[in-house]
């Protein structure tokens, strides 16, 4: 028996009943538009009365299961410590020159720096009165930051990128998450309690501790990203650009 | 609420499945990520039209920003220093 037709007896009974169950599945899903979650429904009608934030995911996020939110911010903190464990050695010499040949790129790019740079701002601040947040809105600040080693080439992009800045930014970004958490403890019982005024509905004033977790949230997120872009760029981009003639 | 017209949800859906296809048959893994960034900004519209703008915020920062990165910078290490499709054809 050829290797193929082996493969063939083993593969189309494990398809067919892979397909089986995957119709069998669809066929229980609810219709289109239908939900029946009740949770959803509750926080939609109480997030705002509540907490005075216009945005009800991110109340969810940051205030209802604020502590979840703690729990993701520390599973990217230490998923970006791995990487700089496993990646980072220390001072490796001169860093290579990376020319931008395209002056299209470059114009484009250095435009689109700053435009990126505001944008994602934009998006973490008005984070709880109208869609977005701190991962978004600080992913987009680390994009924007990315643009520079794409316009201006690598060793702009190295200046910008400093490990002994971005260490601590990363640090104190998930830190002040659990200070904020800690004082809402001290100050009125639970811990990441919303002990803060909760402000007028539709401002930047609104919403109590949720401003702060949210920008406790973009700067873990922007230099967590900024870090793990940092280090495979050196190492997986910057050898390539080194065989390059100067 | 805004009404969403259904024929709309029909449009984004088919399309979304479409490019779904078409970043599994492509087999160039450079233009794989140029497509599969298109397939990811089409979600994007998916979940705008469903509705969902901070879902289509997180999409949209992970597909065009955050993956795409890290699987150029594999492909890049993967394949020592070629870059581009010229390079590659040398």
């Amino acid at each position: 028996m050829t290797r193929a037709r082996i493969r063939a007896i083993f593969a189309v009974p494990v398809l067919a009943a892979l397909g089986v169950f995957l119709f069998w599945g669809f066929a229980g899903v609810p219709d289109f538009g239908g939900f029946h979650g009740r949770y959803g429904t509750i926080i939609n009608h109480r997030a705002t009365p509540e907490r005075h934030t216009t945005n009800a995911v991110t109340a969810v996020v940051f205030d209802y299961r604020g502590v979840d939110t703690l729990g993701e911010e520390f599973i990217l903190f230490a998923a970006v410590v791995g990487v700089v464990l496993l990646l980072r050695k220390g001072d490796e010499g001169e860093p290579p020159t990376a020319p931008v040949r395209s002056e299209q790129v470059r114009l484009v790019g250095a435009v689109m720096v700053g435009v990126a740079f505001l944008i994602g701002l934009w998006v973490i601040a008005f984070g709880f009165v109208t869609p977005g947040g701190g991962f978004q809105g600080g992913v987009v600040v680390a994009g924007a930051l990315l643009l520079v080693f794409l316009t201006a080439g690598y060793r702009p992009w190295q200046r910008l990128a400093k490990e002994r800045a971005l260490d601590p930014l990363e640090g104190l970004g998930v830190g002040s998450f659990v200070a904020i958490g800690l004082a809402g403890l001290i100050a009125s019982g639970p811990f990441l309690h919303n002990f803060i005024g909760s402000g007028r509905t539709g401002t930047l004033a609104s919403g109590g501790t949720m401003p702060l977790l949210n920008w406790a949230t973009a700067l873990e997120v922007a230099a967590a990203n900024v870090v793990l872009y940092a280090e495979f760029l050196e190492h997986y981009v910057a050898p390539i650009f080194a065989k390059e003639p100067r | 609420m805004v009404h969403v017209p259904e024929a709309l949800h029909a449009v984004v859906l088919v399309s979304a499945a479409l490019l779904a296809t078409a970043v599994v048959l492509t087999r160039n893994t450079l233009r794989q990520i140029l497509v599969n960034g298109v397939y990811g900004l089409m979600l994007v519209i998916l979940f705008v039209v469903l509705q969902a703008p901070d879902v289509a915020l997180s999409m949209l920062v992970v597909t065009t920003i955050a993956y795409p990165l890290i699987v150029l910078a594999a492909i890049a290490r993967t394949r020592s220093g070629k870059l581009t499709d010229e390079q590659e054809q040398e």
